[in-house]
């Protein structure tokens, strides 16, 4: 039993999807069930075992270890699925998507997430990110009937598959050299020999890198990420822009910062250009994006970016910041989506930006949460991304890495302007009179009036969050 | 009492929430809602009028402190606290946020809920940037200022306001963005020498810093500052600004808004890295210079009156930044009495536009003319804060110009003379415009039926044009709150300089004089 402690959150999880599943078969055909209600009930016994956990640093069957850094990113998908499940119900219905398959779809690939944070084995982050990934690749595809999102859901399977032959052949070259897939093996036999450095090695490290920067979609490995944001449902989008972008970053901060750490000056070159070219395609080709998700997505193409600043610096308040960055960001990207999600009508899903045009005069309310969200995007104080992004900043200027750092605030900058873009639709230019938007259901006004309120929350009183943070990394590293 | 400084800055934000619960659909509750953000700010007017009661000029350095662990792992306070310079600037952002509010009345006639709440985040914003001390805190409020200005100018503005709201954003942000990294880095510093995270202003006051790196972290914050000022070349952001924003808006970001820059050189740029200070200081002054001359040109031609003000704005503030370039009582001193008196002249001037333009719904100078036998008792009004504008002796203007000039000429002769000619084309333009409006017979069948100074009118300009004389008449009355603060500015900066060249930390209180020209910097009040 006491091997089972550490996959105690993701257990329950996985039980919950189960559960979702039968449930749905048993289901009566015309007989409505609050399936996501299972969901919740799951991801709340998730968030309350790891609070269980909490400085516990257990280990399961010695390749899952829920440390405080695996157990901060459980909070963040957490948080992340339980407004993911309250967003969904409203599209469901007004998409008649299959509701069991897409909630136990959902947990599955949270699941997959929380083992893909507390794997200590590269087999078995490979595992992970199947389970997750084939989950994800699903639900973007989970419209049949749309061309849009089943080509969007074929080329992300495509690539995403590939990217997953580069990862798994990295983790068969690290075989080859250190004869183990354990990471803390691969950390002791790295910083033991001082003959690791060479081709073999290199191979490893890059063709490792190449999986994750495909996962956090880093420039030039994005190429999917418009299109997959653009075809999947809408909530979808939020969901796999954050949850997605909240594992990969766990399971590359782990394997990066801890065993490859030695290495460091065999990668932290190639990831610097990475980062650059990430943080400037991101927002100079988001400037001229005419779609909303697409926008949102060169936007989260950025914040990987800022993201991957933090992996470069490295260091204590560099590790803390990608735990702090994960969650203001998980929190407001699911709410900018979450926004766009419940403006769409049957007739109009796709999140034009003209659809935007003039919301504040017929829905004040939306058009000041979609505004909250979008300001923290840009990173503007009082909000959770202004501290987010002062946090990783601040992390690289510690570490003398000023050229990031201005790369990085400048191209924020640009971010800022399109942005802002859905802020003068909203606000300074007249509605289409023949679209009238849909009203916000009382669940998606409460799911994404927190969410907002967090995001100020954490912007203005942030210091208990990264009190935690800060004590989340002292485990591992 | 201890928190007086935090209530005053959250006066705003607590009418802010307030209005936000006053429903008002159709704009049946808007008169109520005028009048609760009337009184808000009204109220925090009298507060901030309270502190300068509080005010303790011989006292210490800065007063009304308040401090409380915020983030504690990387030493970030809510620090507030304000000295001489801080307590004016704050009392002229009380003073103008209810003439601006008033101003509104007129010419305001859409979404009015939104438009006050937007005005009063700003205010709080404003008051808070006077009164941090600690440069996370400081940077958050300045940021934060952005955003309801940007809503001014873009939800009420005037034709190409959209383009102008985020020229204006876009254009801040960039400057300070920059900043935000010199904060961090002045913060990294710190650490490395002292083994622990500040973003204490008073504390980074103390640090000392490489030649080279304060040349960066200098150019870091001034930029931010010179847009925000907006020195020349980095003023194109504000005629587009200024003439789109709504009168109120315009108002704001003259009267106050510009203030930050300057506020910012003289309390961040100058005392934080005194050595690269003096460095820089001739190239901003001749850029001030340049600007004053130029801006003074440029308003000349102006066809349309609020684009001449705004130009104006750009010469008047190069005074400022020449008094802050020279470094002594009188000129420091100068540029912060020439910020108040620009604050209540051209604030005053955007409103009298903004009253032609509510009237005649144009604002190009040709359109009027002999307006003097139409609305007497307006003429009468544009004509005192024409006057103090271009500081004739007797009203505001006057003082502060005096002093900074009298400040550059003991620092340097050349830059004194050119900028006087400054004080000779703001004559020209303003007169000019004034004669055009004012005089000669009504050309325009249009202008003949205008209606005078309603009684809100009076109450908006009135307060503008007691201060204008009061300022004028008995300018011992600001400048001794201000005076210990602006020598200590003097010293610190003149202080830093000797540490660094000289590395002799203790000279700090004793040795006053610079080394380069000991003369003409020597702190005589």
């Amino acid at each position: 039993m006491d091997n089972l402690q550490a996959i105690m959150p993701m257990l329950i999880v996985t039980l919950a999807a189960a559960a979702t599943m039968l449930a749905e078969s048993f289901r009566l055909k015309d007989e409505r069930m609050p399936l996501g209600g299972l969901g919740l009930i799951g991801l709340v016994g998730a968030a309350a075992a790891s609070i269980l956990l909490w400085n516990r640093n257990t280990t399961s069957f010695g390749v899952v270890q829920s440390d405080n850094f695996a157990l901060f990113i459980n909070f963040v998908l957490v948080a992340v699925g339980i407004l993911t499940i309250l967003l969904s119900s409203q599209v469901i219905d007004r998409e008649e998507l299959p509701a069991g398959e897409y909630y136990s779809l959902v947990l599955f690939s949270i699941a997959g997430m929380m083992l893909m944070a507390a794997a200590t084995d590269l087999l078995l982050i490979f595992l992970a990110l199947e389970v997750m990934s084939l989950a994800v690749y699903v639900l973007t595809g989970i419209r049949r009937t749309d061309a849009a999102g089943t080509e969007a859901a074929f080329k992300y399977f495509l690539l995403g598959a590939f990217s997953s032959a580069f990862f798994l052949y990295g983790v068969a070259f690290t075989y080859a050299i250190v004869h183990s897939t354990r990471l803390e093996a691969v950390a002791l036999a790295v910083a033991g020999r001082s003959d690791v450095s060479g081709p073999l090695t290199w191979l490893a490290v890059g063709l490792l890198l190449v999986g994750f920067a495909f996962k956090v979609s880093a420039v030039p490995f994005h190429m999917w990420t418009p299109d997959a944001y653009e075809g999947a449902p809408t909530v979808v989008t939020g969901f796999m822009s954050t949850g997605v972008k909240a594992a990969a970053f766990a399971a590359f901060v782990r394997v990066f910062l801890s065993s490859f750490e030695p290495l460091r000056g065999e990668w932290v070159t190639v990831l610097s250009w990475i980062a650059v070219a990430t943080m400037v395609v991101g927002t100079v080709v988001g400037v001229a994006q005419s779609n909303v998700k697409r926008m949102l997505a060169y936007s989260s193409i950025a914040h990987a970016g800022y993201l991957l600043v933090g992996i470069i610096a490295g260091n204590a308040s560099g590790k803390s910041a990608i735990l702090f960055y994960l969650l203001a960001y998980a929190l407001t990207n699911v709410g900018a989506f979450g926004v766009t999600a419940l403006l769409a009508t049957r007739e109009r899903p796709r999140g034009d930006l003209a659809d935007f045009a003039g919301l504040w005069h017929s829905r004040p309310v939306m058009a000041a949460l979609m505004t909250i969200f979008l300001l923290s995007l840009g990173g503007f104080p009082p909000t959770a991304g202004f501290v987010a992004k002062w946090y990783v900043f601040g992390a690289a200027v510690q570490e003398q890495l000023y050229g990031l750092a201005i790369i990085g605030v400048l191209t924020s900058v640009v971010s800022v302007f399109y942005y802002l873009r859905i802020v003068v639709l909203m606000y300074m230019t007249d509605s289409r009179a023949e679209y009238e938007p849909p009203r916000l259901t009382a669940t998606g006004l409460a799911t994404l009036g927190v969410a907002a309120a967090t995001v100020f929350y954490l912007g203005v009183l942030p210091a208990r969050v990264i009190e935690l943070a800060t004590r989340s990394i002292d485990t591992i590293f | 009492m201890s928190s007086l400084l935090s209530l005053v800055i959250f006066l705003p934000l607590i009418g802010a929430v307030a209005l936000l619960f006053i429903s008002n659909r159709d704009g049946e509750r808007d008169g109520l809602i005028r009048q609760v953000a009337l009184a808000a700010s009204v109220v925090t007017f009298g507060a901030t009028l309270a502190l300068w009661r509080g005010f303790d000029p011989m006292g210490p350095e800065f007063q009304f402190v308040e401090r409380r662990p915020w983030i504690p792992i990387y030493g970030i306070d809510y620090y507030i606290g304000i000295d001489g310079i801080s307590l004016l600037l704050i009392v002229l952002t009380g003073f103008l946020t209810p003439l601006a509010l008033l101003s509104s009345w007129g010419s305001i006639k859409k979404k009015i809920k939104e438009f006050s709440i937007f005005m009063l985040l700003l205010e709080a914003a404003m008051l808070g940037v006077f009164a941090a001390l600690d440069l996370f805190l400081f940077y958050i409020f300045w940021d934060a200022m952005l955003i309801p200005m940007y809503f001014l100018i873009g939800i009420w503005g005037y034709d190409r306001r959209i383009y102008a709201a985020i020229k204006f954003i876009l254009y801040t942000m960039a400057g300070s963005v920059l900043m935000l990294i010199a904060i961090l880095g002045l913060a990294f510093v710190h650490s490395s020498a002292t083994g622990n995270y500040t973003f204490d202003l008073l504390k980074l006051y103390e640090l000392k810093l490489a030649p080279t790196t304060q040349m960066w972290f200098f150019l870091a914050f001034t930029l931010a500052f010179a847009i925000k000022v907006p020195l020349f070349p980095f003023h194109t952001w504000l005629p587009d600004a200024h003439v789109e924003a709504p009168t109120a808006g315009s108002v704001i970001l003259a009267g106050v808004l510009l203030k930050m820059g300057t506020y910012g050189l003289v309390r961040f740029s100058f005392p934080l890295f005194p050595e690269a200070a003096m460095v820089f200081a001739p190239w901003l002054a001749g850029l001030a210079v340049i600007g004053i001359i130029y801006g003074a040109l440029v308003a000349m031609v102006q066809p349309d009156m609020k684009k001449l003000v705004a130009y104006s704005s750009v010469s008047h503030l190069g005074f400022v930044v020449l008094g802050i370039c020279a470094v002594n009582v009188q000129g420091v001193s100068g540029a912060v009495y020439q910020m108040l008196n620009h604050g209540v002249s051209t604030g005053a001037l955007f409103m009298i536009c903004g009253m032609l333009s509510d009237r005649r719904h144009t604002r190009l100078i040709s359109e009027f003319g002999g307006l003097k036998s139409v609305v007497p008792k307006l003429t009468a009004a544009f004509m005192l804060i024409t006057l103090s504008s271009i500081a004739l002796p007797g009203l505001n203007g006057f003082v502060g110009e005096f002093l900074i000039l009298l400040g550059a000429y003991r620092w340097d002769w050349r830059f004194a003379t050119l900028a006087a000619s400054g004080v000779i084309l703001s004559a020209v333009y303003m007169l000019w415009m004034f004669q055009r409006v004012n005089y000669g017979v009504v050309t325009n069948p249009k202008n003949e039926h205008l209606p005078d100074m309603s009684t809100r009118e009076w109450w908006m300009l009135g307060p503008t044009l007691v201060m204008a004389v009061v300022m004028g008449v008995v300018p011992n009355l600001f400048l001794r709150p201000m005076e210990p603060a602006v020598e200590r500015m003097v010293q610190r900066v003149q202080a830093g300089q000797t540490r660094t060249v000289r590395a002799e930390p203790g000279a700090a209180g004793t040795q006053a004089f610079g080394p380069a020209d000991p003369e003409a910097r020597a702190p005589r009040p």
